[in-house]
């Protein structure tokens, strides 16, 4: 039960630091802020890549598709961010 | 190694908030958008290491690696060819993955799991619940933007909201059963079923104007479905990350729905706006007052403004006239008058859609500005030209508390000199109600299709000289 409460912790202090952060990004950037949470979602990666590596053939298969859901949003989060931020420029 | 393996997570989350911290300035936006990569290729190099990985199989490793590249080059292929019009379909995907990915996560663990805890099980029900919610819902909005099988109307059926209850209760008692007994894998498979179907018939009712909050909303869902299977793997990485997009999702959620004068609840239920309510009629505000501009004369009235503030709506993203109108506002410019954007939050259809393509046309961002900063800069504005929008202008947001938009914020632009309007016709916005300031004494409409009214504008300018 400690190691819940551990996570809990983690869990409500995370939320609150969002809170902090997220509302100081403009307005301005708030499609890049969507784009770019959509990549750091893909952070599942991880616990996909410890599904694969079970000797469960079903938990395999489970973890090759989030794998490749969530290449897709790292990948395609952080690139498509990266092309929308280089658009944004200031007077020449 | 453990230990390790787990530092490198706290080190790759918190590369994640220092990420969303630059994303305060589009200055720094760039170096955190790559401080945040750089935190996700530490995350899966050190899972790699994870002893658990290393003591798979070679053919273990090789899956991993192949679904990565196979992941990876879509993710790639969409991130350089989508267009920015359509980067609202582009988030609903990912959200949806993000949701998937959650889902089939949340069920290996389950059935991996030798002894599973109450905490696992509980947690893999949530991810299981919101997941499978953000993965078929998300692909309803994507379906919607893009306009394949649903028009972006909202679709209403008898009984959806005991349908939707019903759904919701039964996937709950899925969940008790996986709590009750953790080999129930047919139990998990029936709350993602339930969940699924859920997910579908919450989105159906959303209208295509009401999509900026339900993008956010399931913004948030993918991360709390993270959140939720960081518990279910009892990984910190997951936590933290999951709740920094929950909460990032509803932070722009409640922005939204402030923005359109909306309660979450009345957009969820897919209620139009102010239901109910009786204004006067489109022909009592409008008989005899429109007046009518051509392009001609309406470059006359711009070609001796001195300070411009252009408000663009969804209109200038759907006729893709974001170039033209920048090269409308570098025109003006070089004729001496000073030229700027205003705009409110809700237009386009996702958050800060609008900046994107006016970024992308190479409008410096320094031109783009919020409403609340551009909105006391109107009465001493030559000219106010709204292109494409209507309900986020209206003035009765003001002056009718009676009116369904009553008290939402709107840009002020009636008190500019002149309006210029351009637009299609005198039909309403998403609000459904008639817009006096297209019969207003200081407004002239301009009635044209998009990008082609801009471009026939900036030669009746050249014209005149």
């Amino acid at each position: 039960m400690p190691a819940l409460v551990q996570l809990l912790t983690i869990f409500v202090l995370a939320i609150f630091v969002g809170f902090f952060v997220i509302t100081r990004v403009p307005p301005l950037l708030h499609t890049p802020l969507m784009s770019g949470s959509n990549a750091i979602s893909g952070i599942t990666i991880i616990g996909a890549m410890l599904a694969v590596a079970t000797p469960d053939p079903l938990s395999t298969v489970m973890g090759y598709i989030a794998i490749v859901f969530a290449s897709i949003n790292v990948v395609g989060g952080f690139l498509v961010t990266h092309r929308m931020l280089g658009m944004f420029k200031r007077k020449e | 190694m453990t230990a390790l393996v787990n530092v490198a997570y706290l080190v790759a989350a918190v590369l994640f908030i220092l990420g969303l911290v630059g994303l305060s300035h589009p200055r720094t936006a760039p170096r955190g958008n790559l401080i945040g990569a750089l935190g996700m290729l530490l995350a899966v190099v050190v899972t790699l290491l994870d002893r658990q990985v290393i003591e798979a199989s070679t053919r273990g490793l090789l899956l991993i690696f192949s679904a990565i590249v196979v992941g990876g080059a879509i993710g790639a292929w969409l991130a350089l060819k989508i267009r920015m019009t359509a980067m609202p379909q582009m988030v609903a995907l990912l959200n949806g993955f993000g949701g998937g990915a959650s889902v089939l996560v949340a069920g290996a663990a389950l059935r991996d799991a030798s002894t599973p805890s109450l905490q696992l099980t509980i947690a893999t029900a949530a991810s299981g619940l919101v997941g499978g919610i953000t993965f078929w819902g998300s692909l309803v909005a994507f379906d919607k933007l893009q306009e394949f099988f649903l028009r972006g109307k909202p679709v209403h059926f008898p009984m959806q909201q005991t349908l939707n209850a019903l759904l919701f209760i039964g996937a709950l008692a899925f969940g008790v059963a996986i709590a009750l007994d953790p080999t129930a894998g047919w139990a998990y498979w029936g709350l993602v079923a339930l969940a699924s179907v859920l997910g579908v018939t919450l989105t159906l009712p959303i209208g295509g104007a009401d999509m900026p909050v339900a993008i956010a909303l399931l913004n948030s869902y993918s991360g709390i479905a993270a959140a939720a299977t960081g518990f279910v793997l009892s990984n910190n990485a997951l936590i933290i990350t999951g709740s920094l997009v929950g909460a990032s999702g509803i932070i722009l959620t409640r922005i939204m729905c402030r923005a359109m004068n909306r309660s979450l609840m009345n957009v969820l239920l897919g209620h139009g706006v102010g239901a109910g309510q009786v204004g006067a009629s489109a022909d009592a505000v409008y008989a005899g007052k429109v007046k009518s501009a051509s392009a001609e004369e309406v470059a006359m009235v711009l070609g001796s403004a001195r300070r411009v503030v252009i408000v663009p709506g969804y209109g200038m993203a759907v006729s893709q006239a974001q170039h033209a109108v920048r090269d409308l506002a570098n025109l003006l410019e070089s004729r001496g008058a000073a030229v700027e954007f205003g705009i409110h939050p809700v237009a386009g259809r996702m958050p800060g859609h609008m900046n994107v393509l006016l970024a992308e046309a190479n409008v410096p961002y320094d031109k783009l500005k919020e409403q609340s900063e551009i909105n006391s800069q109107f009465e001493q504005t030559d000219v106010a030209l709204v292109i494409g929008a209507n309900d986020v202008v209206n003035p009765l947001a003001r002056t009718d508390p009676s009116s369904p938009i009553a008290g939402m914020p709107i840009m002020d632009v009636d008190k500019a000199r002149t309006v210029i309007v351009m637009k299609r016709s005198l039909s309403p916005g998403f609000a459904g109600i008639p817009n006096p300031l297209f019969a207003a004494d200081n407004t002239l409409m301009y009635f044209g299709d998009g990008k082609a009214a801009v471009l026939e504008l900036i030669a009746a300018l050249k014209e005149a000289g």
